[in-house]
């Protein structure tokens, strides 16, 4: 046992797969042996994600309509070069982006505000964060249905016999503020998400700084941007991240709740011009593959900050 | 921002101002839930009015939605779909994903960070790109027909998530202890069962129960392949109500049954989650 960690070093230098790796001959490598227990994980998951994918960039680069089982014919990069004009399709982008900053930013911003008044001591404190997780637990098809038509329906939504009550007109906010009455639904569930995220950041503070900040005579205000937001930061940025991930691919909501009038992001543009009643697999498919690069922008961006967390940990 | 830092040492007065903000903003976020509820008790006639707190209640709206008109997706049908599928790819996601976090943690494989960036990078691949070829993949190993499609899909929806949470956890396992249990000649099994996994339980727990959330809530999936045989609860919760007519009452009787599961398990495990979802994640 002792001889193979000598193989160690030799592994780092090739960058896993290549190599002529002939050491199995009685028993595997240790690096093979480090490797066995990822690989059933690694590889399902290279298959289901990455055998989509390829398929997807071949049948962006075809002309197929629903009419035929497969694509009709290879037509390279003009499915792509009609995207650039496509009107409906920037707009879309810029639903997406909008969507995903304001609704991550706002949550962040509630789910921190929350998460300062819940980490206080008060009778039913336990009882008040268990109500207040509640939305995010809420199935999404259900909260877009609940929100739409018994809250903001213009006849008999709660929150329009509110306005009423106030004498004003009431205002069908689906049809006159679609992507904002989407914005509101995903805050309202995504809040509560946050809110644990930096709880658990607030839970996690040492208390003798915050002791020593008071003896030091320092105020709530000064230990709160001294102390306390510096160590929430990477609670933050975990917050962020994960919310860009499920935010920025938001279909449920929009289904139920608008279905894609004035409000649609990229995921359900892409929808719309395939399975929901486009059928241009073609066209469609080279739409989705920019999504993914867009994506992948992000998430590149965002895979930064998760290397940052990572790396302080280490420190 | 408001000075929202502990109030020891503060007025009475600013605590109690703290506390009873807290309490309206809990229930102002709780409110469409308990309206919700309460409303899927209600007659039509009520639920379609005035907003009403006092009523006389009725089951009237639950017989309803779990009666199954002939030809159509009924409750129970929906309910034990969503049950098997979630239950059986969240143990899957588990079972992947123990050894995976292993690999990347106590015996950690070369470029691990590579790895973990790999799975989590996937989470960032819309799924709506990919929901054509899956259908025709599907289509072609004969999958459309059953609730297996729908396992093999949210285990991969959830591996990457499980995988990043469980890493954490395992990172919190003391090197002495596996050392020390090294050193006593236990094997990897009796390391794991021993040593590992009392330690990563509440994580194991947080991490499936977030899985559990996730693959019961998913909708885009389930309906667009609409797989015979395999139709789950969001599906059955979005089109049990006919959207014409009087129907608020009905609508909210099926929301509550729809969410009910995950709602109660979220409660009863969310101090776990709490530590789970941030604490192992950035330790």
């Amino acid at each position: 046992m002792v001889e193979q960690q000598r193989i160690e070093p030799a592994d780092n230098g090739t960058s896993g797969k290549g190599g002529g790796r002939a050491r199995k001959s009685s028993f595997l490598s240790e690096a093979w042996k480090r490797r066995l227990p990822l690989l059933p994980a690694f590889l399902i998951v290279v298959v289901l994600t990455q055998v989509p994918f390829l398929m997807s960039i071949y049948f962006s680069l075809t002309r197929w309509r629903a009419n035929t089982a497969e694509p009709r014919e290879f037509i390279g990069v003009d499915n792509y070069i009609d995207l650039v004009s496509n009107s409906f399709f920037w707009s879309a982008a810029w639903n997406s982006i909008l969507m995903t900053v304001v609704s991550v930013g706002l949550s962040l911003l509630f789910g921190t505000g929350l998460a300062l008044l819940l980490d206080r001591k008060f009778f039913g404190q336990g009882f008040a964060r268990t109500l207040i997780i509640t939305p995010f637990l809420v199935m999404p098809v259900v909260a877009g249905l609940v929100w739409k038509n018994q809250m903001l329906n213009s006849s008999f939504g709660v929150i329009n016999w509110f306005i009423e009550g106030l004498g004003m007109e009431p205002i069908s906010f689906a049809s006159r503020y679609p992507l904002w009455t989407i914005v509101v639904v995903l805050v309202w569930q995504w809040t509560p998400f946050m809110m644990l995220i930096i709880l658990a950041g607030l839970q996690g503070q040492s208390s003798s700084v915050l002791e020593a900040a008071k003896v030091d005579g320092a105020n709530g205000v000064s230990t709160f941007f001294q102390i306390t937001l510096p160590h929430l930061r990477s609670y933050l940025e975990l917050g962020a991240l994960l919310g860009v991930i499920y935010l920025s691919q938001v279909y449920d909501h929009i289904r139920v709740i608008t279905r894609g009038t004035g409000s649609a992001n990229l995921p359900y543009f892409v929808y719309l011009r395939s399975i929901g009643g486009g059928w241009q697999f073609g066209a469609a498919s080279a739409y989705s593959i920019v999504v993914v690069i867009f994506s992948f922008i992000i998430a590149n961006f965002g895979l930064r900050v998760l290397s940052g967390l990572l790396t302080d940990e280490g420190a | 921002m408001a000075d929202f830092a502990k109030p020891k040492g503060k007025g009475r007065f600013t605590s109690l101002a703290f506390t009873s903000l807290t309490w309206l903003l809990a229930g102002i976020f709780f409110f469409p839930i308990f309206w919700m509820f309460i409303s899927g008790f209600k007659s039509e006639l009520d639920a379609n009015g005035a907003p009403k707190l006092f009523f006389e209640p009725t089951l009237e709206q639950y017989r309803i939605v779990t009666e199954t008109p002939p030809g159509q997706l009924g409750f129970w049908e929906a309910t034990t779909n969503s049950f098997i599928i979630v239950i059986v790819s969240t143990l899957i996601v588990m079972m992947l994903a123990v050894p995976t976090a292993y690999a990347l943690t106590i015996r950690p494989v070369g470029k691990w960070m590579e790895y973990l960036f790999f799975f989590i990078s996937t989470k960032f691949l819309p799924i709506v790109a990919s929901i054509l070829p899956i259908y025709i993949l599907a289509k072609h190993f004969d999958l459309l027909s059953s609730r297996r499609l729908l396992i093999i899909l949210y285990m991969s929806m959830n591996l990457p998530l499980a995988i990043w949470m469980l890493r954490s956890f395992f990172q919190e396992v003391p090197r002495e202890l596996i050392e020390a249990a090294e050193i006593d000649g236990a094997n990897l099994r009796s390391q794991m069962v021993s040593v590992i996994l009392p330690i990563v339980a509440p994580g194991l727990a947080a991490t499936a129960l977030l899985c559990f959330i996730f693959a019961w809530n998913e909708y885009f999936l389930a309906v667009q392949l609409n797989t015979t045989g395999g139709e789950t609860v969001p599906i059955w919760a979005s089109s049990v109500v006919d959207e014409r007519g009087q129907f608020l009452a009905k609508l909210s009787a099926a929301s509550t049954l729809a969410t009910l599961p995950v709602i109660v398990a979220g409660w009863v495990a969310q101090k776990r989650m709490i530590r789970g979802l941030a604490m192992g994640a950035i330790k």
